[in-house]
């Protein structure tokens, strides 16, 4: 049967095809003799210590708090013993790092028992207890979501449409249950204003038929490329965000980790993560601990040699090396080719490898092929001088350039009226891609979101 | 290859902070960024980008503008021998027209980017590729006739006032190429308009035909419309007028490359020349009965036909910098042209090519267009949700 509700067809965007996507098979990582949990995964957090190096530590046992919000406690992966913080510049926490036990994890114990029995309360307490309240973010600003705010709507994304992303579908199945009951859990949460956001071309895993709790009419489903997937981009077209409304999201995977707290009692916070792009050896999706240390990641073939590593997509993610750890709400490792040789005449060959939007190189000929793009940056940073590229990549009613303008100008009123808080990074990654003039299109966003964020 | 990196290799030492030629840097650094595309990487934000950069934008629109200078360059020869009456052979047609246009664009560019030069060197800014195109349009716009000096000081005015001024390419506000020719135009009336665009170098041996007339489709349909050219000749472009902008089909040719290729906005073409018919169309109706010559009688397509409105449609008018930037905006700033075209032609015998002139008048309102388009864009979304 064709899905029911309306489809929502987004036919701006773009989908960067790469070479190196991930093959559904999944493989265990042991757990790294050092893991770590870093405060700066979490916007806006300030941490402040509950353990000392030394001390004992179960898996759901809080690390630290933040400061400017006590209730939201970060806990450890695993159980073992504190072995160092890692402090940077103004002595600002990096890493809490720990020596997991070898014997196996153990974990802190919660009752175990189906979320759609308990209160709002109660959940809220559990999650907040666990730490797993972390996974619950909002709109506006990617921030970990207020306890004591209610919502307008929680969102669930079902479906990841960036370069080489995982199939969420994938991971929701490999454990089922925990996922249908941490929908629950949300459902609760949201006072039965659970959207969910569902592809309908090309099918992902999850269809309308897995969702038997949610009522039809939230269940949406977009038809388009990327960013179709981003959670923005679908509130954008569902529900979209005024000023002084906050709705929560929430990532697949995090959902699933959310009913692994109730169907099982624990917080078992291992994930599986597609490991993909052209300079890994056998893409494929592994499976670790949140927070794992790299460097076992690095030796699952990944060419480190000359090679860029990317914790997320390309267009998103954030460069990682083999001394760092497993970021917190990652669900993808990227590894693609440095590019920094420079090329002879390379603006006036007809270019059959270089992948444009727009039709200057002939690559156009070939739109079926897989790219193996490497981090070259083509070109200089220069003024705004072709207009029109940015609405192609956004399928917001928002003029981008003007946003992005404003937000250079300081002009808060302007922003507020240009739409920045339906935004967030993100959404504008693709902009950021096809730009000719190659500003840094997020980098100007995140500005803009901290300014209005600042302001309110 | 490897043999010229090395070269560049070698003295970059010379240019980079500390060394002896520092202050030279951004000329070096266009001249390296000319040569080798940079090996610069993404460091925040996306790590992979679109292969497109200004510099292979300004390369597609040289490609698209090579059939007009092209054409133009052949028909310089051919009005040329035409006004003698003198058989010429393809070739010979082409040579001495390609003699003629050759020196204008040499001096433009050398003219033009040596200020452009000065300019990154003085002030240390990347020298942008935004002249590579001017350079070319200026010439394009002018007619053979032009001395070199005139050129050259079109050149300067162009990028001192029409984009340095403003902080370079991207900040200006008005089409820098044609606020030189405007700038010419107005300081320098008599070699711009009138008998002066055919090179009438005398030929040893033959006088001017008796026929011979300098005047451009322009002149003829203000005068008397029923003198025109043929629409196919006027269409196909032999007839006199700018180098450039004689061939309606070579100027098509261009905004198919530039349409095809993601560069030129196809809105602001189509708009410009619904525009103009719409103009044409309604003059047609209110021209007076009792003057079966007026212009106002002229068929509505002969103004896509006639004086330079293929070639500032397609290469003037969608210059993004200088024209609307909403893609609303862009639909109105297109027609508003296209209309101010047809009227100045009709209403203004002063000055017979308002293609010029109304371009830069929508160019000082594109801003405005644009503000009433995003007023308009936030009540919007203030009404929605």
């Amino acid at each position: 049967m064709q899905p029911m509700g309306k489809t929502i067809t987004l036919r701006r965007g773009y989908d960067i095809k790469l070479k190196g996507a991930a093959e559904k098979t999944i493989s265990s990582v042991p757990v790294s003799d050092v893991i770590a949990v870093k405060p700066s995964d979490f916007h806006n957090v300030v941490p402040k210590m509950l353990l000392e190096p030394g001390d004992e530590v179960l898996a759901g046992q809080a690390l630290f708090y933040d400061k400017n919000r006590p209730a939201l406690r970060f806990p450890s992966p695993v159980s073992g013993e504190v072995a160092e913080i890692v402090r940077g510049e103004k002595r600002r926490i990096m890493e809490v790092r720990i020596l997991p036990d070898k014997s196996g994890i153990r974990y802190v114990d919660y009752p175990k028992g189906d979320p759609e029995g308990y209160s709002r309360e109660t959940i809220i307490e559990r999650l907040l207890e666990s730490g797993c309240w972390n996974y619950i973010r909002q709109r506006p600003y990617t921030l970990i979501a207020n306890p004591e705010d209610v919502p307008k709507s929680i969102f669930v994304s079902c479906f990841d449409s960036a370069p080489l992303a995982p199939d969420l579908g994938f991971i929701a199945e490999s454990e089922r249950e925990n996922f249908l009951a941490g929908l629950d859990a949300l459902k609760v949460l949201s006072h039965g204003h659970l959207h969910l956001g569902l592809r309908t071309s090309p099918a992902a895993g999850l269809s309308a038929s897995d969702f038997p709790n949610i009522p039809v009419e939230n269940l949406h489903h977009f038809k388009g490329p990327h960013p179709s997937g981003n959670v923005g981009i679908q509130i954008h077209h569902i529900s979209p965000l005024q000023k002084g409304e906050v709705v929560w999201y929430v990532h697949p995977q995090d959902v699933l980790i959310i009913g692994r707290l109730f169907l099982e009692g624990r917080y078992r916070a291992d994930r599986m993560i597609a490991l993909t792009g052209s300079c890994v050896e056998n893409p494929q999706y592994l499976r670790m601990i949140s927070g794992q240390s790299l460097s076992t990641v690095f030796s699952w073939g990944i060419q480190a040699e000359h090679c860029r590593v990317i914790q997320g997509n390309v267009l998103t993610g954030k460069t990682t090396h083999k001394d760092d750890f497993l970021s917190f709400y990652e669900n993808q490792i990227t590894a693609i080719p440095e590019g920094d040789q420079p090329e002879f005449l390379g603006w006036l060959l007809p270019g059959f490898n270089k992948l444009s939007l727009s039709r200057t190189y002939f690559s156009w000929l070939f739109p079926k092929r897989n790219y193996d793009l490497d981090t070259n940056m083509h070109g200089e940073e220069r003024a705004f001088v072709m207009t029109g590229q940015y609405d192609k990549v956004l399928p917001m009613d928002i003029l981008p350039v003007f946003l992005l303008k404003a937000i250079l100008a300081n002009d808060i009123e302007r922003m507020e009226g240009l739409g920045i808080y339906e935004i967030s990074e993100e959404d504008f990654a693709l902009c950021e891609f096809v730009c000719t003039s190659k500003i840094p299109v997020q980098k100007i966003v995140a500005k803009g979101l901290q300014m209005a964020r600042e302001e309110t | 290859m490897k043999f010229i990196r090395n070269i560049v290799d070698s003295v970059k030492p010379q240019f980079v902070k500390g060394g002896k030629l520092e202050k030279f840097h951004p000329a070096f650094e266009a001249l390296e960024t000319f040569l080798f595309t940079p090996e610069q990487t993404n460091k925040e934000g996306v790590h992979v980008r679109d292969a497109m950069d200004l510099k292979r934008t300004m390369m597609t629109v040289i490609i698209a503008l090579i059939p007009t200078v092209f054409f133009g360059m052949w028909n310089v020869g051919h009005q040329h021998y035409l006004a003698f009456g003198m058989e010429a052979s393809f070739m010979d047609t082409f040579l001495f027209g390609a003699m003629k246009v050759l020196p204008i664009i040499v001096v433009s560019y050398a003219v033009g980017l040596g200020v452009e030069f000065i300019f990154a060197i003085v002030y240390g800014h990347p020298i942008s590729e935004g002249y590579l195109v001017t350079g070319l349009l200026i010439p394009l716009t002018l007619p053979v006739t032009v001395p070199l000096w005139m050129v050259g000081l079109g050149a300067i005015f162009c990028t001192l006032l029409g984009k340095e001024i403003f902080g370079g390419t991207g900040m200006n506000f008005m089409n820098p190429a044609l606020l030189a020719r405007a700038f010419l135009f107005f300081a320098f009336p008599a070699y711009l308009s009138g008998d002066i665009w055919n090179d009438l170098s005398p030929e040893v041996g033959h006088a001017l035909v008796d026929a011979y007339s300098g005047a451009t489709s322009l002149v003829t349909f203000d005068t008397n419309i029923s003198h025109l050219p043929a629409a196919r000749d006027m269409f196909l472009g032999f007839r006199q007028g700018s180098i450039g902008e004689t061939s309606v089909l070579a100027c098509l040719i261009g905004a198919f490359i530039l349409v095809a290729t993601g560069v030129g906005s196809w809105r602001i073409m189509v708009a410009v020349f619904a525009g103009a018919w719409l103009m044409g169309m309604l003059f047609n109706f209110l021209a007076p009965a009792d003057m079966p010559t007026h212009s106002m009688h002229t068929p509505a397509h002969y103004h896509w036909l006639m004086g330079g409105f293929a070639f500032g449609a397609v290469y003037m008018a969608t210059d993004p910098v200088s024209a609307a930037h909403t893609e609303t905006g862009k639909w109105v700033y297109g027609l508003l042209i296209g209309a101010g075209v047809v009227g100045l032609r009709v209403f203004n015998p002063a000055y017979p090519e308002g293609v010029m002139l109304s371009i830069l008048l929508m160019n000082v309102f594109a801003p405005l267009i644009d503000h009433v388009v995003i007023e308009l864009h936030i009540k919007k979304r203030l009404r929605r949700a």
